[in-house]
């Protein structure tokens, strides 16, 4: 504890801003006063920390909820750190959780203590399963300490061509905590999300904008190349980044395309004030004259990809995408089209209140510009009893918007009942908006002012009050025709206490004084007797009146003005002294100035303009709807100017996308490691959606089936899963289904859905039902015009490391560890053919020891699983034949089932009926996953169904009936082959090799002067290729060392090597033994 | 992004907070507590509040304050969405959310708000694969818990993040594999003094219970799909299809959730099934109140539970009350009225009568106050609604399904 809390005091000043529910301890050690509550905390803590050190888990987990109790509860628990973080080690995944927490919460704190615990999280950055490799990564970058940075990059960089897409959304996120901790990095953070922008998987891609929009947001020009791709994936993308990316393309669109309603702007400013005709009509009369007069405009193909895009996204549960879609039509759209947004838009009035007032403030900003569109939907508009006030009052302001001539007397009543409700705030925002509605329809303003004046009498001060104000402001409009509401009005000053009122009056008296004649030289002498007793706004008032009344009727008023005057100059408040002085000057003039004198009149009489009553939500639409801007009427640190459309279209063709992604180009090209089957992940042509996204990495085999292991890919599903709302957005999804794919259908509709569709077709054939689903189980030989460009370099789980070294370019490689016991030899096609069987891979590489080292042979790239195996002979199975094969995808039924797909053919000449799995017989824990049942299969027809094993890791064989409506067949599956990839570091150095050394055991020799590794049997002599494999003392990572040399002693040494480092060292330190002569 | 969270209770106390980016004092909350205290009531705090160097965003629901810091600009509808999203998450896993609840389960809490948001930006929302990550506590677990010392915190990896049905867990097994589907509507009203409809719409849901085993794909379809035109539905739902075909098809998450709502505005003829006639009367003695209830338009279903409440002025001291049916009660602090009516016989309408008691020496009120409307009706959805079929693929059980139907009152207004 001793040592905590120096520790603690230590970093004290490291800490700004940090110590928020932490006061009670933080600056506990400096004062003395405190010491009571320090002693208790020491000891409570004491035992906490006992319970930490301890060695059984439950007593560690109760620990550490109970931190996590205190951190929850804001109480400061920082001095645990060096307890808690030791447990960063834990095996128990809810200890190591919640120890990840405190971390996240306390690393900022104790920065030193806290790079205890990053080893633990580079390791899990390798981990086989990216779940851990995300979560790693997750924490790793949610360590607020500057420290660590560089390894931060490197993590994100890594993980950025991880074959996750899950890691890589993970990277993405990193990527704004970096830049936070950062800044200066931004050059090679934006690097890194250029990179995950061309990223093709929905997971990714909100993710991805989201930190673009924190890093690069002015950097538009990132987004030409994944502009159409984000546009096709929206609809995929989780809700969050839905929101992200339509604020984004927002932008994107005012920068890129014309403006759609350009010609409309010079017509539209007319009819602003005006309101002779019908909205509606207006527009539409106003988009007839735009294409007569000017030159057609020509919508951007891609603007209105966005627009046709975003539109069923206006029927998402989550208000937050409908508002962000109608905010995109609303700055984007034609005006004709704008009009879809609106209904949405009032079917979430009905959400929570919060949500409802956000929705509001932003209607009223849109109806004030185009108020037809929610015309239709005036009613819903209205106040419900139970609003809060300031739903009311965004309410209130929507109906002004929204009145029309034709709408206007609906609204009044309804108006009406709202000025005896008992909210006075809401009252008086009525009446103002009665006077707002009186002035912008001439027909109603007699209306309205009548209505005004039967609230005069209302027992509430509040209400006459705001009605005397807005009735100034009306009359000031008209004020000839009313004379009898001023005169009314001059009566009201007795009775009126309200200064604003009161002030609203006498301005009125003196304006119009000429109508009220008599009356006004009254009111003035009347207030003079109360001035002192009044409001400051009112004391200027009766000065103006009777600066005014002396200008017009000085006969009668000269006296009372001057005693007015008089009372003004030894008032408090130094305006009204101030004003009394200058009109004292300006009525009468001592003998030297006088110049204005003359002028008086002019001054105080002139017509002034009538007030525009605008709506108070007029200056907020120059921010985007939408944002946190636009609901507080400021500029928020980090908002960004919505830009004007450009003038001339900038170059559309920036948008066009060529082959392949960034990451897929080859890196270098492994010598001992030949090429893996090109990947077509991420490789297919955007412009044709029809078959994009038609790759998976899924056959990647890296996935594993095994219950140890549940790393399983899903990017085959998700691809699958886009791909077939791609296709039903084409409308080429056939409604009815076969029940044969129902059990596809459920997870990966692709497949289903196309081979349904080849086999409802009656001419289906056995070729196009394996090209729909090679389609998902990536089968190149099958579908080689899909393919686009094949693409090298297949990379591994985030062990791509680009070194600073060009000629160590090292690489991503796939190696394959046989069965043991297989001949090690055996390079090719033994290999290739087994692997063929190898859908998926266990992973446990810790499994290997020491001794078989020798048996790791290196494979060529399997190839596609082209192959299939029979079944069920059709001569067994009287014509009705089987034949299966290993999709290698991950099985849509459960991560740790194999998918096999079964190719049923009926080669008999009677339809057979009723195709169904009957009796299993499995061994273990082995479970199967039935395929759907085949009603009928007519002579000569063959269909794809599938079905998943899981074979629990054993090489048992599944044994199972396939039935018939009569007959019923013993069928076995074979277990594939199990061997295990797994991605390791290829480093390459070149040498010259002496010729003192050039030669087999001098070679061996330099090398296991270096390293201890042993000599592989398979060195191909003849090549003069020595293999040599190792693995380190520690963690056991395998280590294959190749060097190559021919007889002019040029040779090349090649590291494989999980560990990047070591691998590199080694590449140096070998290259430097064999070029050292002895 | 979102930068934290603090959780307020009504008595001003934060009991909770939650930094996902660096710590902000919980000082902040200060701001807030001016603009409550400026509120006339908890639902009039203004859901975005400014401050000079951050921004609150807050929700109130449950009668706690959830405040959330952000410093950037953001839109504000999507931390006010997240934060109810928070609110019903824990539902979900409380089957309430208050003060009490969330002060046992700190550390769930914690593990919860953890997952949902990294770095301030929603990571994992879906209530199914939170579900993978953390278990949600039962009676049976937490003995369990107390006596080995385990967590709710699942051992398992939540694979369903990675599929490309997030919101389904993976491997669900039920013996019987239920479906249940509720059309649930509410109709909003305001009923003017003379009776006649000012405005009206119905707001509409359909409520899933699914139990499914495996990966079924369901399909619904119905009778008058045209009344649908304004529809928002589940991330689940395919929207082509039901834009090309009026069916909803989806893969449905496991358990409770609301697969679509709908609304059918005031433009379309809304029945109105109920009336209530007021007449209320103030004179400087005393005020007289009357009232009667009344189906109208039921389409033959009795209207049941009705609730009549009425905030009566200022001035009314007591009431002196005699109903010919339930109970009511009057609660002289903020002058409401309660009648509990229950069931509507339209042989002999319920009726309540009587005097109340004013203030002596203040006028007499001049507005009516308005008065709202509860009611249920069983097996009807009040707009005629009606579900066709409900198809299941992808699976080859036999599912039990049903369908409820339900009308109630929402915002179910009258003016007097």
């Amino acid at each position: 504890m001793a040592h905590n809390s120096t520790e603690h005091r230590s970093y004290a000043n490291e800490r700004p801003a940090s110590l928020s529910g932490s006061g009670e301890t933080t600056d506990i050690a400096t004062d003395p006063a405190s010491g009571g509550i320090f002693a208790a905390d020491y000891k409570k803590h004491e035992d906490l920390k006992q319970m930490l050190d301890s060695n059984k888990d439950n007593l560690k987990l109760e620990a550490m909820k109970r931190i996590i109790g205190m951190v929850a509860k804001g109480k400061d628990a920082s001095d645990l750190f060096a307890a808690v973080v030791k447990n960063v080690v834990s095996k128990k995944i809810e200890i190591k959780k919640l120890v990840y927490v405190y971390l996240v919460r306390y690393a900022e704190e104790q920065q030193d203590l806290a790079l205890l615990s990053i080893s633990t999280f580079q390791k899990g950055l390798k981990d086989p399963n990216q779940l851990i490799r995300a979560s790693a990564l997750r924490v790793l970058s949610s360590i607020r300490v500057p420290v660590i940075v560089p390894i931060m990059m490197l993590a994100i960089k890594e993980a950025v061509n991880d074959m996750s897409p899950y890691v890589r959304k993970t990277a993405a996120h990193a990527i704004p905590k970096l830049y936070c901790l950062d800044p200066e990095l931004k050059e090679q953070l934006i690097e890194v999300i250029e990179k995950l922008l061309s990223d093709k998987t929905t997971l990714v891609a909100g993710s991805v904008v989201y930190s673009f929009e924190e890093v690069c947001p002015e950097r538009i020009d990132l987004i030409h190349k994944s502009y159409r791709k984000l546009c096709n994936l929206l609809i995929d993308v989780e809700e969050w980044g839905q929101v992200v990316i339509i604020n984004m393309l927002t932008r994107y669109s005012r920068t890129q395309f014309l403006d759609p309603n350009a010609g409309e702007a010079v017509a539209e400013d007319l009819p602003e004030n005006f309101y002779g005709s019908d909205d509606s009509d207006k527009e539409e009369t106003n988009e007839a004259v735009v294409v007569n007069v000017k030159k057609p405009y020509v919508m951007d193909s891609d603007h209105r990809l966005l627009l046709r895009n975003c539109k069923p996204l206006l029927q998402s549960r989550n208000a937050a995408v409908v508002m962000a879609v109608a905010q995109l039509y609303h700055h984007i759209a034609p005006k004709s089209e704008v009009g879809i947004v609106a209904k949405p838009l009032v079917r979430l009035l009905r959400s929570h209140r919060e949500v409802q007032s956000i929705v509001l403030s932003n209607i009223a900003t849109m109806s004030a510009k185009r108020r037809g569109m929610f015309e239709p939907f005036l009613k819903s508009f209205f106040v419900r009893a139970n609003d809060p006030t300031h739903i009311r009052l965004l309410k209130l302001e929507i109906l002004t918007n929204l009145a029309s001539e034709t709408s206007i007397s609906t609204i009044l009543r309804e108006f009406q009942t709202y000025v005896t409700s008992a909210d006075k705030n809401f009252v008086a925002a009525t009446i103002q908006a009665i006077g707002r509605c009186a002035s912008n329809i001439a027909e109603v303003t007699d209306t309205c002012l009548n209505g005004l004046m039967g609230l005069m009498s209302n027992r509430d001060e509040s209400v006459v009050g705001e009605s005397v104000v807005v009735m100034k402001k009306l009359l000031q409009m008209n004020p000839t025709e009313h004379k009898e509401i001023i005169r009314h009005l001059a009566r009201l000053t007795e009775s009126i206490s309200v200064p604003m009122a009161r002030a609203s009056i006498l301005w009125l008296i003196g304006e119009y004084s000429d109508r009220v004649p008599k009356i006004a030289p009254d009111v003035l002498r009347k207030m003079a007797k109360t001035f002192i007793t009044e409001e400051d706004i009112v004391k200027l008032q009766i000065l103006n009146l009777g600066a005014k009344l002396y200008l017009t009727n000085s006969k009668q008023t000269k006296l009372l003005c001057q005693y007015v005057l008089n009372l003004a100059k030894y008032d408090q408040n130094y305006d009204i002294r101030d004003r009394a002085r200058f009109l004292r000057q300006l009525l009468f003039p001592s003998e030297k100035g006088g110049a204005l004198n003359k002028h008086a009149k002019k001054m105080f009489l002139a017509s002034k303009p009538a007030p525009v009553l605008e709506s108070q939500f007029k200056d907020r639409d120059q921010f985007q709807l939408g944002s946190l801007s636009h609901i507080i009427n400021s500029k928020t640190i980090g908002y960004h100017e919505l830009p004007e459309f450009p003038e001339e279209a900038p170059d559309p063709t920036v948008r066009n996308v060529e082959m392949p992604a960034p990451w897929d180009e080859p890196m270098s090209t492994g010598k001992i490691f030949k090429k893996m089957k090109p990947r077509k992940f991420y490789s297919s042509d955007e412009a044709e959606e029809s078959n994009s996204e038609s790759g998976s990495d899924s056959s990647d085999s890296s996935t594993t089936s095994s219950d140890s292991d549940s790393d399983s890919d899903s990017s085959s599903d998700e691809e699958s899963e886009e791909e077939e709302k791609r296709k039903v957005r084409k409308k080429k999804r056939v409604v009815t289904k076969l029940d044969e794919d129902e059990s596809i259908e459920s997870n990966s509709d692709s497949s289903s859905s196309s081979s349904s569709s080849s086999s409802s077709d009656s001419d289906s054939s056995e070729e196009s039902s394996e090209e729909s689903d090679s389609d998902e189980n990536e089968k190149i030989k099958l579908q080689p015009k899909t393919k686009t460009k094949p693409v090298a370099s297949p990379k591994r789980e985030g062990k791509k490391h680009k070194s600073s070294d060009k000629t160590q370019q090292s690489q991503v490689q796939l190696l394959d560890f046989d069965d043991i016991g297989s001949p090690p030899s055996t390079v090719t096609n033994h290999i290739q053919d087994q692997s063929v069987l190898v859908p998926v891979l266990s992973s446990d590489l810790q499994g290997l020891s020491l001794n078989n080292v020798g048996n790791i042979s290196v494979t060529t790239a399997m190839k596609s699983p082209t192959q299939t195996h029979e079944l069920l002979n059709r001569m067994h199975g009287q014509g009705l034949s089987a034949v299966y094969r290993f999709t290698r995808g991950t099985c849509i039924y459960s991560t740790t089932m194999v998918p096999i797909e079964l190719t049923i053919t009926n080669t008999s000449d009677v339809v057979i009926k009723c195709i169904k799995m009957g009796e299993t017989k499995l061994k273990g824990d082995m479970k199967i996953h039935q395929f759907q049942e085949i009603p009928s299969l007519a002579v000569g027809k063959s269909v794809n169904t599938s079905l998943g094993i899981d074979f629990a890791d054993t090489t048992q064989p599944a044994n199972f009936e396939i039935c018939t409506e009569t007959r019923k067949f013993n069928v076995t599956i074979n277990a594939p082959g199990r061997s295990k990839l797994r991605g390791m570091n290829e480093n390459i150095g070149k040498v010259e090799i002496p010729a003192a050394n050039n030669e087999r055991k001098k070679i061996i020799e330099c090398i296991a002067d270096v390293a201890n590794v042993q000599v592989v049997p398979l060195s191909d002599l003849e090549e003069q290729v020595y293999r040599l494999a190792g693995r380190t003392a520690s963690t056991g990572a395998l280590c294959l060392v190749s060097v190559k040399s021919n007889d002019s002693g040029e040779g090349s040494i090649t590291v494989n090597c999980e560990k990047m480092v070591i691998g590199n060292m080694l590449v140096k330190d070998i290259k430097n033994s064999l070029s050292k002569v002895k | 992004m979102i930068n934290s969270l603090f959780i307020i209770n009504n008595s001003g106390d934060i009991f909770m907070e939650k930094h996902w980016k660096s710590v902000i004092n919980k000082s902040v909350c200060d701001y807030f507590f001016e603009a409550q205290e400026k509120a006339a009531s908890p639902d009039d705090v203004p859901p975005v509040i400014n401050t000079p160097h951050h921004y609150l965003i807050s929700i109130y629901r449950n009668q706690l304050y959830f405040v959330a810091v952000v410093t950037t600009e953001v839109p504000p509808l999507f931390v006010i969405e997240f934060l109810h999203r928070v609110v019903e998450t824990f539902e979900d896993y409380f089957s309430e959310c208050n003060e009490t609840i969330i002060k046992d389960n700190f550390v769930i809490v914690y593990e919860l708000l953890e997952e949902m948001l990294d770095n301030g930006f929603p990571l994992a929302t879906e209530s199914n694969i939170l579900k993978e990550l953390i278990r949600p506590p039962n009676i049976i677990r937490t003995v369990v818990n107390s006596v080995i010392g385990g967590t709710n915190v699942s051992d398992q990896l939540p694979t369903g993040q990675l599929s490309n049905v997030p919101w389904r867990r993976s491997g669900v097994k039920y013996t019987n594999n239920e479906a249940y589907f509720d059309v649930i509507e509410e109709v909003d009203a305001i009923i003017d003094k003379s009776g006649s409809l000012v405005f009206a719409e119905i707001q509409g849901y359909i409520d899933c219970c699914i139990k499914l085993s495996g990966m079924p794909d369901l399909t619904m379809s119905f009778m008058n799909h045209r009344l649908l035109d304004d529809v928002s539905f589940h991330p689940c739902v395919r929207y082509k299809r039901w834009e090309s075909e009026r069916i909803i098809s989806f893969v449905p998450p496991d358990g409770n959730f609301r697969l679509t709502s709908y609304h059918i505005g005031s433009q379309s003829m809304v029945a109105i099934p109920i009336y209530v006639r007021p007449q209320m009367s103030f004179k400087d003695s005393g005020g007289r109140f009357d009232l009667t209830v009344g189906p109208k338009q039921t389409m033959g279903k009795t209207v049941d539970n009705v609730v009549i409440k009425a905030e009566l002025p200022k001035v009314v001291l007591n009431v002196n009350l005699t109903a010919t049916q339930g109970n009511h009660t009057f609660d002289p602090v903020n002058k409401t009225l309660t009648w509990e009516v229950g069931k509507i016989n339209p042989q002999k309408l319920p009726s309540i009568k009587g005097s109340m008691n004013l203030q002596s020496g203040s006028p007499p009120p001049e507005a009516n106050p308005s008065i709202t409307v509860q009611f249920t009706i069983q097996q009807l959805a009040i707009s005629g609604l009606k579900v066709n079929r409900l198809d299941m693929y992808g699976e080859k059980y036999k599912p039990f399904k049903g369908v409820k139907y339900l009308t109630k009152a929402g915002k179910f207004q009258v003016r007097t």
